[in-house]
């Protein structure tokens, strides 16, 4: 290391935001005698052109050997800095930032006292710096291939655009075709284009795709690795059906002894199926699956004198034999596309839903309006001599959304929306029908919506601006209890048929991804983007994205617009080839480290492995740095209790002399 | 503006979080009264927030029709407490010393006599007659202490309840204490009808009462009691449980068993103070379904829709803008006839007052009776 550093310290303005609270010309002035300082000076922007033009012209002629930039926070600037020093070929971690805005202006009023705080900041900045050491930034090659976990409309669109970009894609979904819930609702709002006749399209193209590896009724096992180098392990599950030689002609399932008896989660429970099925005639692969929990044949080891599907197969497909496989392979990025769940009504008792057969939720009733679905598209509730057709149909907005109540506080942003959509839906079917909606606010914010609204209020749908607060029984009515709060007029109004605008929730088995991917939760449960404005698509760990409703409610056109989003990014990484990965990662003193294995507890990203080395001829248990794994976050190096794991640029010596000068300067 | 005041109104805003309401409506479309009185929990809500309204609203009627169901704060949204804004403005009324002749009588009593019926401290114990009662000293250890209550105390409809608690405890060989004459009310309803002073003051001593025995639990016999204790009462040390907590702890322990065939067809009422308020639903209902030949019925509007019997909240001593609309205890004694039930259970003195009445008031006394769960067991007891 150079012995005789030459510092230059840059005291930025930042508009008012630091010059109103700092006296930012005694900074520099101060600056200007502390040790090895060689030019100190202050200027409004120091992040503007002409501000880092300032620092490139004092390292070319003042030779500069390190910079201090006392200014904002190094999350908002320290790579513009970095890329300035590098620009004037000077080592870009020769650069320390003192932060005395967010540190110290903007959180202080007094004058003096913020002044003589920017002074210490300043001088402990100073005071590292010139033990700073170079580092150079290590890259590492991208594994051309992306996972996709969920094949819902999100994970949908973001395979079909990296597949179109050129670059392989491993789909992951865990049921038995792909579609998620769009492939459950009949039409679409604002526009009311049938679901089924947008998504199938697009369903298909993911399955023939010869870039897309399509991997359903599958589970995501593990992902280890680093951004550009995942490895994966997913389990196929065994679906009792040989892929390849199913036709999807459906003779089985005509034939299964337990057909019809089987309630289809597709059809929300009110269609039934048998042991062997097809979700829905459009699933995507069209093959059929054996559910291992009610087929015969798996469950007692027997059915009847033999399974009728085995013999109805022409093609010989049914496999009882057949075992789950695991299937493993790279990717360079990975984007989490795994959607959402409705809001169990149930949790909310006083709305009598798994009570009464004529309280049902959003997603039943797109199943009973559903050309495709168990009625036929027919609106009726109940069977046989207890079939009725509703006249009268309350929609109940906000069930298990805005409610602190059910602790989901946050607006699921597309029950609004689709109550209108089924309302005018109801209507169409059966004109004489009386629809109301009960609400607290109409949230019609997309492109075209609150056109829809207006729409659908004209068609007849009467809006009652209140949110009910009971349901039960009175002869074969139900009574709603609410207020109509515009008329301050409470009601009980006598229904047939009670539609509950349930919430989007996240998924109950949301912890499987977040326990192989370290992902975070915001509040919400929902996976937690970057950033919540600039990077929406981006997680905490490199190379892993989010798309739809996996990161919050999101109606179908912000959903498709996010997985183009989260694939564009992961094209980034995919078309570049290559990945800068962490400089100031964790380096471990291999002869002094006692392999005691608290830094490989400690460290979060399981970086740290044991690795048995020769230490002078005896064999010892060290822990080693996976530098493509680190990312510097120097939990490891706080925790080793001999100080044999160091960070780059925080290590010991390097950040003792910066305290000690802020304890001497009082 | 006077600075004072607006620390006041201030703290009304804040004390209610009244700016947290979204004017949902759910408090009012869930409140039972609404349908037969002006009482609209939303609009006071509302209106509360402007600071020149306060003595406005605490001047209505309608305050008045409020039963404490708690059936808003369980339903809002937004965990404000509609219930609380209107006890609130009872309490500013109360302050400024504009008081009911009924209500001033019983919270007299309850200052004087500690009860709110107006009897002497003397006679609480009268019910305890021909009984052999275990009385405890303060300081004296006990694993159950059991709390009566006023209204089960003096009211001779419902000292039964106490009456028949004293052979199970005998019978089961609970360890267990009563208080005695030094009992004194809970002040629930003294909070209920505003007057927060003497509320404070009640739980004050009562605490250091109750703490002065070495008890374990504190064995309520109301609901109202419960929930004061419970909810109310931050200082007290022992638990606080319900008697059928205790019922059902001994059902299990096979310490009581009941002997003896039943042929009534049972409906349960869950008091609000006990459902609602607390969620105790199971306990009554799992008592009453150890009795033999017991067939046990529901009502349509059962465990978090229950409907109030509208006997709390001070509505045994005011008047509020009730209509001519039937009474919520009518429409309850009517839906559980039509249920084919023989018995209305309810695990709450003022339900069973305000119930009884009602089916009276029906005429049904030939086809059913109302009895608290334990009134209803003392003839099965082995
Ligand atoms: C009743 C109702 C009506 C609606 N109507 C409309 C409408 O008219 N217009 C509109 O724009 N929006 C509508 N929506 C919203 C719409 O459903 C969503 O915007 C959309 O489905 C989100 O797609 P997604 O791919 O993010 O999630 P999903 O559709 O939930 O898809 C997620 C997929 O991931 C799979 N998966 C989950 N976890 C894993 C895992 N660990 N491994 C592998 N795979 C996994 C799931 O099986 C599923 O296939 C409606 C919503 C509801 C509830
Ligand atoms: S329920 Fe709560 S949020 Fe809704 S109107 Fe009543 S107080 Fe306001
Ligand atoms: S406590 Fe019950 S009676 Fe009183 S306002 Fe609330 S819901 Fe109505």
């Amino acid at each position: 290391m150079n012995n005789k550093p030459r510092i230059g310290v840059y005291v930025c303005h930042c508009g008012a935001n630091i010059a109103k609270t700092v006296d930012v010309e005694a900074v520099s002035e101060f600056a200007s005698h502390l040790p090895y300082v060689k030019v100190a000076r202050n200027y409004a922007y120091m992040c503007s052109d002409p501000g880092q033009l300032l620092i490139r012209e004092d390292i070319k002629n003042e030779g500069l050997t390190r910079v201090v930039v006392a200014s904002c926070s190094p999350r908002m600037h320290e790579l513009t800095f970095r890329k300035t020093l590098a620009a004037a070929g000077l080592n870009p971690y020769y650069l320390e930032m003192a932060n005395i805005r967010e540190h110290c202006s903007w959180v202080h009023t007094d004058r003096d006292e913020a002044t003589a705080k920017a002074k210490r900041l300043v001088y402990s900045a100073v005071a590292k710096a010139r033990l700073l050491e170079p580092l150079t930034e290590k890259e590492v090659e991208v594994e051309p291939s992306a996972l996709i976990v969920g094949g819902g409309i999100a994970g949908i669109q973001a395979a079909l655009d990296i597949a179109a970009a050129g670059f392989k894609v491993y789909m992951v979904e865990k049921t038995t075709s792909v579609g998620g819930k769009m492939s459950q609702l009949d039409k679409t709002f604002p526009t009311l284009d049938c679901s089924a006749c947008i998504l199938t399209p697009k369903m298909v193209d993911v399955a023939s795709h010869p870039n897309i590896e399509l991997m359903t009724y599958s589970k995501v096992e593990d992902i280890s690795g680093y951004v550009g180098n995942f490895d994966v392990k997913v389990r196929k599950k065994a679906r009792y059906v040989d892929m390849d030689k199913c036709t999807g002609c459906g003779a089985c399932a005509e034939e299964c002894r337990l057909r019809g008896t089987i309630p289809n989660d597709y059809d929300m429970g009110l269609g039934k199926r048998g042991a062997i099925y097809l979700p829905f005639p459009q699933a995507v692969p069209a093959k059929y699956t054996i559910d291992p929990d009610r087929c015969l044949m798996l469950t007692r080891g027997k059915c009847g004198k033999g399974p009728k599907c085995v013999e109805a197969c022409a093609v010989g497909a049914v496999n009882f034999e057949q075992e789950d496989e695991i299937v493993e392979f790279k990717v360079g990025t990975v984007i989490i596309a795994t959607g959402y769940e409705i809001f169990d009504a149930s949790k909310k008792p006083e709305y009598g839903y798994g009570q009464y057969p004529n309280v049902i939720n959003g997603l039943e009733l797109e199943r009973l309006v559903a050309a495709s679905g168990p009625t036929g598209g027919e609106i009726v509730i109940g069977k046989g001599d207890k079939a009725m057709v509703p006249k009268e149909v309350a929609f109940i907005s906000c069930v298990g959304s805005r409610d602190d109540s059910v602790d989901k506080p946050y607006c699921s942003r597309v029950c609004c929306m689709y109550s209108a959509k089924l309302a005018h839906l109801i209507l169409e079917k059966l004109p004489e029908a009386n629809v109301r909606i009960y609400y607290m606010d109409v949230r019609a914010f997309g492109k075209g919506y609150e056109e829809f609204y207006d729409r659908v209020r004209r068609e007849g749908v009467h809006y009652i601006r209140g949110n009910p607060s009971e349901i039960f029984k009175r002869g074969d009515k139900l009574v709603v209890k609410a207020e109509d709060t515009l008329a301050g007029r409470p009601l009980e109004d006598e229904v047939d048929l009670v539609v509950l605008a349930v919430g989007l929730e996240p998924r109950q088995d949301a912890r499987e991804i977040i326990d192989i991917l370290k992902l975070s939760q915001s509040a919400d449960g929902f996976y937690m983007e970057a950033h919540p404005k600039l990077a929406p698509v981006d997680t905490a760990t490199d190379g892993v994205y989010l798309a739809g409703c996996a990161q919050g409610p999101k109606d179908i056109p912000d959903t498709v617009a996010q997985a183009k989003g989260a694939a564009a990014s992961a094209l980034i990484l995919l078309s570049s080839g290559q990945v800068k990965v962490q400089a100031q990662i964790s380096i471990v003193d291999e002869s002094t480290c006692r392999g005691c294995g608290f830094c490989v507890e400690i460290c979060p990203y399981g970086a740290i492995e044991l690795v048995e080395i020769n230490r002078m001829g005896n064999m010892a248990q060290v822990a080693r740095v996976n530098e493509a794994l680190c990312k510097g976050c120097g939990a490891c190096a706080a925790g080793c209790l001999s100080g044999s794991i160091q960070q780059r640029s925080f290590k010991d010596q390097q950040i003792l002399p910066q305290i000690a000068v802020l304890g001497a300067m009082k | 503006m006077n600075t004072d005041a607006n620390t006041v109104i201030e703290s009304f805003i804040q004390k209610y979080d009244l700016l947290g309401c979204i004017q949902c409506g759910r408090c009012t479309g869930g409140c039972p009264v609404t349908i037969r009185t002006g009482l609209n929990p939303r609009r006071i809500v509302y209106d509360s927030r402007d600071e020149e309204m306060l003595e406005e609203l605490s001047n209505l009627t309608e305050i008045w029709d409020c039963t404490t169901c708690n059936t808003c704060a369980v339903r809002c949204p937004k965990g404000l407490k509609p219930v609380d804004v209107l006890v609130g403005l009872r309490n500013m009324l109360v302050e400024e010393g504009v008081i009911q002749p009924t209500v001033r009588d019983a919270l007299e009593s309850i200052f004087r006599e500690g009860n709110p019926w107006d009897k002497p401290r003397a006679t609480r114990c009268d019910w305890m007659e021909g009984l052999d009662v275990r009385i405890v000293e303060p300081g004296e250890e006990v694993e159950n202490l059991i709390f009566v209550c006023c209204t089960i105390a003096y009211d001779p409809k419902v000292q039964v309840i106490a009456q028949n608690f004293v052979k199970l405890l005998n019978k089961a060989g609970v360890d267990y204490g009563f208080i005695g004459e030094d009992e004194s009310c809970c002040a629930s309803e003294a909070h209920n009808m505003g007057e927060e002073g003497l509320f404070e003051m009640m739980i004050e001593d009562n605490t250091e009462l109750l703490n002065s025995y070495a008890a374990k639990r504190l064995v309520t016999l109301s609901p109202h009691c419960y929930s004061t204790f419970k909810n109310q009462y931050p200082d007290l040390k022992a638990e606080v449980i319900h008697y059928s907590h205790l019922l059902k702890e001994l059902l299990e322990e096979k310490k009581i068993a009941f002997g003896k065939e039943c042929s009534d067809k049972v409906i349960y009422h869950d008091p609000c103070y006990l459902g609602k308020q607390n969620d105790v639903y199971d306990e009554p209902r799992y008592v009453l379904k150890q009795i033999k030949g017991a067939e046990i019925l529901e009502f349509e509007r059962s465990r978090e829709r229950s409907l109030c019997c509208e006997g709390g909240g001070g509505k045994m001593w005011v008047e509020g803008t009730e209509t001519k609309e039937e009474r919520l205890a009518e429409t309850r004694v009517k839906d559980a006839r039509e249920q084919g039930a023989t018995v209305l259970a309810v695990a709450c003195p003022f339900c069973v007052l305000t119930l009884d009445d009602a089916l009276k008031a029906k005429g049904f006394e030939e086809e059913m009776r109302v009895a608290d769960v334990l009134e209803f067991l003392g003839p099965f007891i082995e």
